[in-house]
């Protein structure tokens, strides 16, 4: 059977592509459209590190199809940072050394930036429920929930 | 593998019902991409009921609410309404995964995954909700507790959807409630589930109850005696003891390594108790008292 042809916007740019139906979205991204910030933990969606938003909603790209994505936003750790200036949080992610293997850590990002869009001012238990879908493997999370905490304090002062 | 996302659901039933080979509806994925990538299904053709208005809307209808089968998780909660009629359901919804796997899963296809520890399906059926279905032979409307049939075993025919649910229309002083125990705080499967709806009338006299478990037999159980175990009373402590026992007596669960067949059984109970009081809380206007996780 023919590929499929999709055409999405992805971190604003319109981009085009085709793939196979088995072909997962974070497939698409990383060896199609050679965006290797999304990374494969599970491929289940339990560790979330394909972290991606779809029309603005925090999803795994492993639990989505690539032919699903057609007309679609989707946003990656990619768009992250602007030019050379770093997000905020990835400014406090490094400052509070919250990554070790750095593998979790552009999902936690994007489902962090996901968070702070909807509530600028979580509180320490909301951003551990927001979160509990990206596994970190070497931090113990502490780190990671402080430098949450700062950089949404960072973000409300502008 | 085909791959099909008609915009209307008589193309989705046309799909389902000309297909030759192993054929799958795809609503959230969250599900199906697990069990394609660990090669448990092989489908032909995936159908994607996504596009099709009627399985992504939340409507008032005559008093009730219907929600589309492929409506997400993070959808429901954002539902400020529906949340405070059925809070039960949604907070049921809620519990299946992480953020991101609630960004897609549905209430759809929660129930025709077919797993008896489904979290949204014993809300649902203590809410009394009706499964309106597409087939090839018009459309028909089935209680939720008689879609599922056994592990992976759907009632559901060649060519058939569940398209939406109604929550019934329900009387002032109602309220619903679930939960679960499972052994961490969060991104587990239910060791077992108990939701439980009911009305109280202006003394506080329960007048209506349905209760239902999951996770303790080979599909999620509606409980006629544990809701016949409570109306009538005021959930004194004598009527939650026989909400109790009747919710053990019913139990018929597996042992395996998320709980033994007594650990069940107990808990079954435990928690058929403490949903009915957060109901009854509920129902009564207070709000203190939250359902949902239980560990």
């Amino acid at each position: 059977m023919a590929k499929h042809h999709v055409e999405a916007i992805v971190n604003g740019d319109a981009v085009e592509f085709l793939c196979e139906t088995e072909e997962t979205l974070l497939d698409v991204l990383r060896d199609t459209l050679h965006l290797t910030g999304s990374k494969e933990g599970c491929a289940s969606g339990d560790c979330g590190a394909c972290s991606v938003t779809l029309d603005g909603r925090l999803v795994c790209s492993c639990l989505v199809l690539g032919c699903e994505v057609g007309g679609r936003h989707i946003e990656t750790i990619e768009g992250l940072a602007r030019g050379e200036a770093l997000h905020p949080l990835q400014q406090h992610f490094l400052e509070h050394a919250a990554l070790q293997c750095g593998i979790c850590t552009p999902g936690f990002l994007v489902a962090a930036k996901s968070l702070l869009e909807r509530h600028p001012d979580p509180t320490e238990t909301e951003i551990r429920y927001w979160l509990a879908g990206n596994l970190c493997r070497c931090t113990g999370y502490d780190k990671i929930i402080s430098a949450v905490q700062d950089a949404a304090a960072a973000m409300r002062k502008g | 593998m085909r791959y099909e996302a008609p915009d209307t659901l008589s193309g989705a039933v046309a799909l389902l019902a000309g297909a030759t080979g192993e054929a799958r509806v795809l609503a959230g994925g969250t599900d199906l991409l697990v069990q394609m990538r660990a090669d448990v299904v092989d489908p032909d053709l995936i159908v994607d009921i996504k596009r099709i208005p009627e399985t992504r809307t939340v409507t008032e209808e005559n008093g009730g609410w219907r929600i589309g089968a492929a409506v997400t998780g993070a959808e429901l909660k954002e539902h400020a309404r529906l949340k405070q009629a059925w809070p039960g359901v949604v907070e049921a919804a809620n519990l299946i995964g992480s953020t991101q796997v609630q960004g897609r899963a549905t209430l759809g296809g929660n129930l025709c995954n077919g797993s008896p520890a489904a979290d949204s399906v014993p809300a649902l059926i203590a809410a009394g909700a009706v499964a309106t279905l597409a087939g090839p032979k018009g459309t028909r409307d089935l209680p939720v507790e008689d879609v599922m049939l056994g592990p992976r075993q759907l009632a559901l025919t060649k060519g058939e959807i569940v398209v939406s649910f109604l929550l019934p229309p329900r009387p002032p002083r109602s309220s619903d409630a679930y939960l679960r125990f499972i052994p961490r705080t969060e991104m587990d499967i239910a060791v077992v589930g108990a939701g439980v709806s009911l009305t109280i009338d202006g003394g506080g006299t329960i007048t209506a109850a349905r209760v239902s478990l999951g996770a303790v037999a080979a599909r999620v159980l509606l409980v006629a005696e544990a809701a016949q175990a409570i109306v009538g009373s005021r959930l004194d402590e004598a009527a939650q003891k026989r909400l109790d026992a009747a919710a053990r007596a019913a139990c018929r669960p597996i042992d395996d390594k998320r709980g033994t067949v007594e650990f069940r059984v107990d808990v079954a109970g435990v928690l058929a108790r403490r949903a009915a009081v957060i109901a009854l809380d509920r129902a009564r206007g207070g709000a203190a008292n939250g359902g949902g996780r239980s560990h």
